[in-house]
């Protein structure tokens, strides 16, 4: 009761359904190419029209190519998907940024960096990790198929209200210790259906003290714990974060937004059907050794004995045993990127670990910026030189090796570290092997050639 | 995609893996089709063939199990949103999808689709395991109008939990589409008020 949950869900209540669902209306909808394209045939096929075309955003993000984005996609299928997002956007009358587009990206990416999420909203898009956009004080959730098409026909989507969780985390965070190493920290206690069925406010003095990019990671993560979303309450950093992009109200709007948005937050006496609390100061850096994303470990660990089928099944998957150290495995892909840790923070953490090293000669390192602005941004801070002295390239942005639909896959049996969201057995192409890592861990392995503690090369 | 439901009795395949991700339901390289049709050839696609498309030792090669039931661990479905797998599991031929836990998302879209998800204590599961591993002729009864399902082995049976709302849908073959068309007036007046 009286959460900053039940605050926005309920303000965007149309009406209770009688023994059913909520009807929610949806202040923003972002859809890609890969969970759209059956929605708007559904449209089609019934004569439907957007309700609220100026709601809703597109742009193709999970099949683009890191390489020679100016040239036309080489596979036919894929680039047949792209296409049909950019048909749908012309003949629904939707925003549309297309690849090459200069506000291109991840989607995750692209919507805060344009100030298209802000706090307080709805949004939904259909994708898992639209749980992103909490960062930003928003309910923010994934969909499926079905239900984009009902926020395209309707603006509105038929939802059980989810229960809510409090996740504080307190104190500081030790040094190397990132928002990635934290929100694989709370996986590792709760398993990956900890918080299913739960909305989750982050909190604690750990959190607030976590930028935007750090907040982004941790929301990013929330749907691994099985959360529908996760959000942080909106505060002076958040709005920083939001003053002056391009879509964020500006001039007499932004004064009145700020004061409405400092409204938002948990009272007092705030009830939370759920609450967990952690210790910043245990958490150390993370590293998955299993096939989901709770079977991680702090890097000075041991892999825990198998409880069941499914803990062998992960760790013969993984050609891993019980009781092994991960430090010192040999490691042949890096990969820096994704939803998750492709944005500017993400590239200035690996570059400090690479800055006057080598990349390791047996690693294939795929470093893949999460918008073309971010790209921008590292090239005005000049981490591209950094890092090409390194021996490292930068490619051109997009989900990539996340979940492996362009040509970026990890080949079978390879050991990839990776800064993205998910181990799943074949989830950076079949038979890869994945590791999930802060970019200080990506980077430390990238230039070591093996699993290393990234503290052992902070300065 | 849209058909009615009433009673369902069938034999089952089982799946006792617990924390079954979207990912292996239908890997992502099967997701750049633009319309719903063909998604059952590749359910588990990488569990059931080799690469060069060699049949695995999985359940879904083995002849002894079929029907219209899937019988999973805890926490089926979890990871992605990608509706293709509620595609796939309903382009297979499944009605049906018991475990002890769903994730959020898949368990919406299955009922999207016209796969029911029906949640079943730990006992009840282990149970139905256990009759399936000794009789893989094992029936099972999901009535939706009563809201119980029976493993006709043991006799066990319990009540199993759906909205009135979506029972409503799935008795019908009506989607959440054609019920929200018939409220446009409540969606403008919510934006009429903020």
């Amino acid at each position: 009761m009286n959460t900053l949950f039940d605050k926005i869900w309920d303000a965007h209540v149309v009406q209770r359904v009688p023994d059913g669902p909520t009807q929610l209306y949806i202040d923003r909808l972002y859809c890609h190419e890969v969970t759209s394209p059956q929605a708007f045939a559904g449209m089609r096929a019934r004569g439907l029209k957007c309700l609220r075309p100026q709601q809703i955003i597109c742009m193709p993000d999970h099949n683009t190519p890191t390489h020679d984005q100016d040239k036309p996609i080489e596979d036919p299928v894929s680039r047949h998907q792209v296409d049909t997002l950019a048909q749908n956007a012309a003949d629904f009358g939707l925003t549309h940024f297309g690849m090459m587009h200069p506000n291109n990206g991840i989607i995750h990416v692209v919507g805060p960096e344009q100030g298209l999420s802000l706090p307080g909203m709805t949004i939904v898009c259909g994708d898992s990790h639209t749980s992103t956009h909490g960062a930003m004080g928003a309910v923010s959730f994934g969909i499926g198929t079905s239900e984009v098409e009902q926020v395209l026909a309707s603006q509105c989507i038929l939802q059980s209200k989810p229960k809510s969780m409090r996740i504080s985390v307190n104190g500081a965070l030790r040094p190397g210790v990132t928002a990635k190493d934290v929100a694989l920290y709370i996986m590792s206690k709760i398993t990956t259906s900890g918080a299913t069925g739960y909305f989750v406010e982050y909190a604690g003095s750990a959190v607030q003290s976590l930028s935007m990019e750090g907040r982004l990671t941790l929301c990013n993560l929330s749907i691994e714990m099985g959360a529908r979303g996760g959000f942080v309450a909106p505060d002076e950093t958040t709005f920083e974060y939001i003053k002056g992009r391009p879509y964020a109200p500006q001039g007499a709007e932004w004064e009145k937004a700020v004061a409405h948005w400092r409204t938002l937050r948990s009272g007092d006496d705030a009830v939370f059907d759920r609450e967990e609390t952690f210790d910043a100061a245990d958490i150390e850096p993370m590293i998955t050794y299993g096939t989901n994303p709770g079977m991680g470990i702090g890097i000075s660990q041991t892999i825990p004995h198998p409880q069941n089928a499914s803990d062998e099944k992960a760790l013969a998957y993984m050609q891993f045993s019980a009781g092994q150290r991960l430090v010192g495995t040999p490691v042949d892909y890096v990969f820096l990127g994704a939803c998750t840790n492709g944005r500017i923070e993400d590239f200035r953490a690996f570059a400090s670990i690479a800055k006057g090293r080598q990349k390791a000669a047996g690693v294939t390192a795929w470093l893949v910026p999460g918008s073309w602005k971010v790209l921008e941004q590292i090239k005005a801070e000049g981490l591209d030189v950094v890092l090409q002295e390194a021996g490292f390239e930068i490619r051109q942005p997009g989900c990539s090796a996340c979940l492996a639909m362009n040509d970026d896959k990890i080949p079978a049996g390879k050991l990839a570290v990776s800064t993205s969201n998910r181990n799943f057995e074949g989830r950076q192409g079949p038979g890869a092997r994945t590791c999930l890592a802060s970019p200080l861990m990506a980077a430390a392995a990238a230039v070591t050639g093996v699993i290393t503690d990234p503290r052992d090369l902070l300065s | 995609m849209k058909q009615k439901f009433d009673i369902i009795k069938s034999t089952c395949v089982p799946l006792p893996l617990e924390n079954v991700d979207t990912d292996q339901i239908i890997p992502a390289r099967f997701l750049k089709a633009t319309d719903k049709e063909g998604f059952g050839e590749n359910l588990f696609r990488d569990w059931r063939y080799e690469a060069d498309g060699t049949p695995k030792d999985f359940v879904l090669n083995n002849p002894a199990y079929s029907g219209e039931i899937l019988v999973a661990g805890k926490n089926f479905g979890c990871g992605s949103s990608r509706e293709h797998a509620a595609w796939a599991i309903a382009g297979y031929g499944f009605r049906v999808v018991v475990s002890s836990f769903f994730a959020d998302i898949h368990k919406q879209n299955e009922l999207n689709n016209f796969v029911l998800p029906v949640v079943v204590s730990e006992d009840f599961l282990a149970e139905l395991f256990k009759s399936i591993e000794a009789d893989a002729k094992t029936l099972v009864t999901v009535d939706v109008p009563a809201q119980t399902i029976t493993n006709e082995a043991t006799g066990r049976s319990e009540s199993f939990e759906l909205n009135g709302y979506k029972k409503y849908c799935l008795m019908n073959a009506l989607d959440d589409i054609d019920f929200l068309l018939e409220n446009k007036d409540k969606i403008e007046q919510w934006e009429a008020e903020h």
